[in-house]
């Protein structure tokens, strides 16, 4: 054990994380404003995750933590470490193990259930932060429900581009209120946000916390005549064959050679231990000898 | 100063802390059900959820109101001692301790349309808590769920002032269930 306070924060930090996260669950998409602290860790590198986390973690929890999908970035492996340190949790990279994720830009594959939390790194929380810079006005603008730029933006990108554009960060509405970010997660896991399991978001710099309560209802914005889609590459795993779940695209060579790969590190190694094996993959067993 | 009211805080601050939010949190997130937490020992008429509620979550930043069955010497020295928390009127609070008939509902803050968290959360003890009763549907309900509630038509019109309102934890011994503002009751 770690000479720090359990989970790094002190006591009246967690108390006033714990006041936003618990207004924030009661209005669902609204973000909360909160006396962000400075993190061992560089903005940018999930302080508002790591400060929700250190709130709501307790010591019977199992803790994973994901960055674009993959438990084994630098960013994931540092910070599901300083958990294990501070807050003595144990840790794990099955997502069906954990009661509390941590994720950076992806919600796993796998459907989550009623006692497990989702913790979201959030760069901007603000969705209409790049159409009105000032935040006096998207306050207001979140306060009177006027959310007629947001689809304007969209309806450029279809003037543009013959569709809506927008690939990550897709805007979605919660409850019918209020508009929010979602995070940067692709936009094909926009239909995931509807799930059992609490959906907690937290904004380090931008000093801001917001949730999504089981079972909420989250609405992809669009228009009858360009509905929204959750799109992914037209592909299938080359690992693990799967043609449902979102795909990392890989250059492997300098002579044009690719491969496309889930995203999710721990769906497709365990559709690998399953044995399913993809177009360029191996059996599990040989691969990891 | 009586010693009595220097017991009964948590044993392990973090610790008890910890596993005390994540049943308040729950509790919110998931409205209709109801979670057992533990660790306080606060001097009567206190329940030992809203003890828990109240070290969990108050500090000098939250003024509390206690309605005047709770407002006893002991009780405000506990809150003092283990919280901090100023004692404030109803008006001012961010938490509030009280029986559901006791509570003057109109007096607390409801926030403001572009602060709504800016809210009070009131801590009703009641002597039943049971999931029988009033219908629940939501957020963070899959269906429906029930709850017993001590007023129907109170809530409803607290559900109509979304995204402004009040939220409530209620509390009974060792068990609390809570009522955000955006629960539908019938």
């Amino acid at each position: 054990m770690s000479d720090y306070n359990f989970a790094y924060l002190d006591e009246q930090t967690k108390r006033m994380i714990r006041r936003a996260i618990l207004k924030g669950l009661a209005i669902p998409g609204y973000q909360v404003p909160f006396a962000s602290r400075e993190m061992p860790m560089p903005y940018g590198w999930g302080t508002g995750g790591v400060q929700v986390s250190a709130a709501v973690l307790t010591p019977e929890d199992t803790f994973k933590v994901i960055d674009q999908g993959a438990d084994d970035t630098t960013n994931a492996v540092s910070i599901r470490r300083f958990f294990e340190k501070t807050a003595d949790v144990a840790v794990t990279e099955a997502t069906g193990e954990a009661s509390v994720i941590q994720t950076r830009h992806r919600i796993p594959e796998q459907d989550l259930r009623e006692d497990q939390i989702l913790v979201y790194q959030v760069p901007i929380p603000e969705p209409l932060r790049f159409l009105e810079p000032s935040e006096v006005e998207t306050r207001k603008m979140h306060a009177l429900e006027e959310y007629g730029l947001m689809h304007v933006k969209l309806y450029e990108d279809i003037s543009q581009h013959g569709a809506i554009a927008t690939s990550y960060a897709y805007p979605v509405k919660v409850e019918g209120r209020y508009v929010m970010d979602p995070s940067p997660i692709p936009k094909f896991d926009n239909p995931k946000l509807n799930m059992a399991g609490i959906q907690l978001f937290g904004a380090g710099r931008e000093q801001r916390i917001y949730a999504v309560p089981p079972y909420t209802d989250v609405v992809s914005l669009d228009f009858e005549d360009y509905p929204f889609e959750a799109s992914k590459a037209d592909h299938a795993c080359d690992l693990c064959g799967s043609t449902d779940s979102y795909l990392d695209e890989l250059i492997v060579d300098d002579a044009g050679g690719r491969m496309f790969m889930c995203s999710d590190t721990d769906y497709c190694c365990s559709r690998r231990k399953a044995g399913h094996i993809g177009a360029q993959g191996v059996p599990y067993a040989e691969d990891a000898a | 100063m009586q010693a009595a009211i220097l017991e009964g805080g948590f044993g392990d601050a973090p610790i008890d802390a910890a596993r005390a939010f994540r049943q308040i949190m729950t509790a919110t997130a998931q409205p209709g059900t109801i979670n057992k937490v533990a660790g306080a020992q606060p001097p009567k008429p206190l329940s030992i959820a809203a003890g828990v509620v109240l070290l969990t979550m108050c500090d000098p930043e939250t003024p509390v109101f206690l309605t005047p069955a709770f407002d006893t010497d002991d009780v405000r020295a506990w809150i003092t001692f283990h919280t901090s928390a100023p004692i404030t009127t109803a008006k001012n609070a961010a938490f509030a301790v009280g029986a559901w008939d006791d509570l003057p509902l109109h007096d607390f803050s409801i926030g403001t349309s572009e602060f709504p968290d800016r809210s009070a959360t009131l801590i009703v003890e009641t002597a039943h808590l049971s999931t029988t009763g009033a219908t629940l549907c939501g957020p963070g309900i899959k269906d429906m769920a029930t709850l017993s509630l001590p007023d129907v038509a109170a809530f409803q019109n607290n559900a109509l002032l979304f995204p402004l309102g009040l939220d409530f934890i209620f509390t009974c011994q060792s068990e609390l269930a809570a009522l955000p503002r955006t629960t539908k009751v019938s």
